[in-house]
């Protein structure tokens, strides 16, 4: 079976329009990286400290009630979200006693009653382990984004190089920004997802890169443009099939992993689908771009 | 092309080997002869996994130095008085200074002599003036306070693990992290709360006098002579459950500390039917308990552990021979708890919660039911998608990938690394990746076909072609693994080591695997199209 037969389509033609639509990505991502850093977008409590709670109750149990039943106990500033299936809630709160765990079993058992339950998890997380893994988190995020640029500049040359690290940021960027629009929780799950999903991105980068330089050293009469088009054309299938199979891979996770990984797979899914767009759509395009004005220069 | 008995072989022991590494964990009980050499180890789960609490705590190092300044001072009392050295107070100044007030400076300068050969390390700072009195500071050095506070973490890191090993908890992970630190983990734990005040608790356990001249009722802490404080008895009511506090006036000063203690134990009182802890003190302190007791006969004696007293007896005789106990309104449960920390010895220095994470044992059952169940689902998917774009070489990249995931569990068996659910994700996410470098290939081969050559000769091309590419790409998929597994604790470096394992593993299985079964075909029946 052949789902893409030969093509030849014209993808750096169509920069204007999907370097826009990245523009528009990697926009709304800094923007969430702002809302990040200055902790107003959803974070979780592995990086703000605070409280949260898994709870399965023995009968349904509305959130409205376990909200009714913390108030009178004096606990007021919490996020509750239903589990679908097995009577469960998440209660989250941004700040942690020390005992906020143990307070918070006390007023379900005092505010609930005839309703029985167990506690599945709880973590209590401090603030200073919280600004500890912020900064961990800057070192890895820098230090793989460092290793990128090194390694693809040695491979290649230093505009592959740049156009790889592009695209990769793009990706990152396009990750924050679908987790701050759809106001998913950002926590260190969601890192590792998307440091994940830049190495991934940059395999298949690199495999274009590849092709790239195959056809460069194979037709040296060719305008770079059509040697561009013609590496993303004939590696396209490649690209496709196996983000297929990746995209397969995370969706049953999505769809099957349980809740404790439901907004993980949930960005790997979407990494998977943003990487294979930017490796088709901005990082040649990107270095194309470079090279043709670097090529007018030289005969001007 | 020849030489492919050696890299069968090569398939084949790996394929043994990881078998033998799994059998552990995939059969209940090993049979007999299941022994010497064999490995014996299930691989570990995670916390996330199995169930269990993942603590991280501070050691207060800062209140173990104010802690030894404190017995400095105590004992530079006690030196003053038996060379009848007239002073009006010493006592611990802020976090690195004692500060003794004396009368002239005549004594200051004998003081000074006795300092500086008792506590050679204390730097004396010049003598002050004020208020007709002669104001003696000594300072410890940052050095010598850095030392102090690295011992205090050291004590309580061994402090908490006795603890721990007579509570009972299989396969603790106790570990120093950082400055001062400390990470607990405690698997499949079922009373966590009651763990978590175990090792917490500072137990520092003192006897106290109780200053009978003060009105306790009354007193607050500002009214109080300088060398009592205000302490509370907390008495729970065993049938209602509600919590009393009597307010008690004792002695600053302990009259015997827990060190002197050498064993506790858990007994039951024969007449009321009660629980309490009965302790016996080394030899020091058996002399000491005599003396206090033979001395105060009538008085009453605050039993105080972390400043809450347990009980305040009254001392109606001369205690010798070094026992004695410790009664209060405890459950059976409390009691035992009391005498392990005891037993175990009390912290240097306070300890601060800093992260608590507990999973419960359902949950973590859950967890692993559903990754499988998420892996099942991606294999057939996978491998049915591939079955059907590429047919048999499909099936053969199909087998690579199954082999791919055995080799990893075998590798994660082998090398004793733990498996969590975000390790669990990164296998599925693997099954996915894993047959990329296969796609690569057949992409490929399919190019070289559709250039007329050979099956043979396309199969071969395209192995050569995408070999630089498959390196490639799986280097920098390993970067970014690689600092995942540098940075992350707990679940995301078990993430980055199934991350990593399986792209090194990957890279064997696609250059190696898949193409000794091609190569091996191609050796034997004469095709004419390849079946891609």
């Amino acid at each position: 079976m052949e789902l893409i037969k030969k093509t030849n389509i014209d993808f750096i033609g169509m920069r204007k329009f999907s370097f826009l639509v990245s523009g528009i990505m990697a926009i709304i991502g800094i923007l969430g990286i702002i809302a990040i850093a200055r902790g107003t977008a959803n974070m979780g409590i592995d990086f703000s400290g605070g409280t949260s709670m898994q709870i399965k109750f023995a009968q349904p149990a509305n959130s409205q009630a376990v909200r009714d039943a913390l108030g009178k106990a004096g606990i007021k500033e919490v996020e509750l979200q239903e589990v679908t299936g097995g009577n469960q809630i998440l209660i989250k709160m941004h700040k942690s006693t020390g005992k906020s765990a143990d307070a918070v079993a006390d007023a379900l058992k005092a505010g609930i009653p005839g309703n029985s339950f167990t506690v599945e998890s709880s973590t209590e997380i401090g603030p200073s382990i919280g600004e500890k893994l912020k900064q961990d988190t800057l070192v890895a995020v820098a230090l793989s984004m460092l290793g990128i640029i090194l390694y693809i500049a040695w491979r290649f040359d230093f505009k592959f190089g740049v156009g790889a690290v592009v695209a990769t940021m793009h990706d990152v960027l396009a990750m924050i920004a679908v987790f701050y629009v759809l106001h998913r929780e950002v926590n260190i799950l969601f890192i590792t997802a998307v440091l994940t999903i830049a190495g991934y991105s940059l395999t298949d980068t690199v495999v274009v890169f590849d092709r790239i330089r195959e056809n460069m050293h194979k037709s040296l009469k060719d305008p770079m443009l059509t040697i561009f088009n013609r590496s993303i054309n004939e590696t396209l299938s490649r690209t496709i099939i196996t983000s297929v199979t990746t995209f397969l891979a995370a969706v049953s996770l999505y769809l099957f992993g349980g809740e404790v990984i439901h907004d993980f797979a949930f960005a790997l899914v979407v990494g998977v689908v943003v990487a294979t767009y930017s490796s088709i759509f901005v990082a040649s395009p990107i270095v194309a771009v470079w090279e043709k004005k670097a090529v007018e220069v030289e005969a001007v | 092309m020849k030489g492919y008995t050696w890299r069968i072989s090569l398939i084949l022991i790996f394929i043994i080997a990881s078998c033998v590494y799994l059998t552990p964990t995939l059969v209940d009980t090993l049979p007999t002869w299941w022994s010497g050499l064999l490995p014996k180890d299930k691989i570990h789960l995670g916390l996330d996994l199995q169930g269990g609490t993942h603590l991280v705590m501070e050691v207060e190092t800062q209140k173990a130095v104010e802690g030894s300044l404190e017995l400095i001072a105590t004992d530079l009392e006690d030196s003053l008085n038996a060379q009848n050295l007239r002073f009006k107070k010493v006592a611990r100044l802020g976090g690195d200074k004692v500060q003794l007030t004396l009368y002239d400076r005549g004594s200051a300068d004998k003081v000074q002599a006795m300092v500086k050969k008792k506590y050679p390390d204390l730097e004396a700072l010049p003598l002050v003036d004020e208020g007709g009195f002669v104001n003696m500071q000594l300072r410890i050095n940052e050095k010598e306070a850095q030392a102090r506070k690295d011992r205090a973490v050291a004590q309580a890191l061994e402090t908490i693990r006795n603890r721990i090993d007579q509570f009972g908890v299989s396969e603790p992970v106790i570990q120093r992290e950082g400055i001062n630190h400390i990470v607990v983990q405690l698997p499949g734990i079922k009373d966590p709360k009651r763990a978590i005040e175990l090792i917490g608790k500072t137990a520092r356990l003192e006897f106290k006098l109780v200053d009978e001249s003060v009105n306790a009722a009354t007193a607050t802490a500002g009214s109080l002579p300088e060398d009592d404080e205000l302490l509370f008895e907390k008495r729970t009511d065993p049938a209602t459950g509600a919590v009393s506090e009597t307010p008690l006036v004792v002695k600053k000063k302990a009259m015997i500390t827990g060190e002197l203690l050498t064993d506790a134990q858990i007994r039951i009182d024969s007449q009321y039917n009660q629980p309490y802890v009965a302790i016996e003190f080394n030899s020091t302190g058996a002399r000491l308990f005599d003396q206090v007791t033979a001395a105060n006969v009538g008085k009453r004696f605050a039993i105080v552990l972390d400043s809450n007293v347990y009980s305040a007896p009254v001392i109606r005789e001369r205690i010798s021979g070094g026992s004695a106990q410790i009664s209060g309104s405890f459950t059976e449960k409390d009691a035992a708890d009391l005498a392990i920390v005891l037993r175990a010895g009390s912290l240097p220095a306070p300890v601060k919660i800093l992260q608590n994470i507990t999973v419960g044992p359902s949950l973590g059952r859950d967890s692993i039911h559903k990754g499988l169940m998420a892996g099942l689902i991606g294999v057939v998917l996978v491998v049915g998608f591939m079955a059907m774009y590429y047919k048999i070489s499909g099936m053969v990249a199909n087998f690579g990938m199954v082999l791919n995931i055995l080799f990893l569990m075998g590798a994660l068996s082998a090398l004793g690394a733990t498996l969590t659910l975000p390790g669990i994700a990164a296998i599925v996410l693997l099954v996915g990746m894993s047959v990329d470098s296969n796609v690569l290939i057949f992409e490929r081969i399919r190019e070289e076909l559709r250039l007329g050559k050979t099956p043979h000769a396309a199969l071969d091309a395209g192995y050569d072609k995408a070999f630089l590419t498959i390196m490639d790409s799986h280097v920098t998929a390993l970067i970014t693994a690689a600092v995942l597994f540098q940075f992350g604790t707990g679940p995301v470096k078990g993430f980055a080591v199934s991350l990593s394992l399986g792209i090194i593993i990957n890279l064997f299985t696609s250059l190696v695997s898949t193409k000794v079964i091609f190569d091996a075909f191609l050796e034997r029946v004469h095709v004419k199209r390849l079946s891609i």
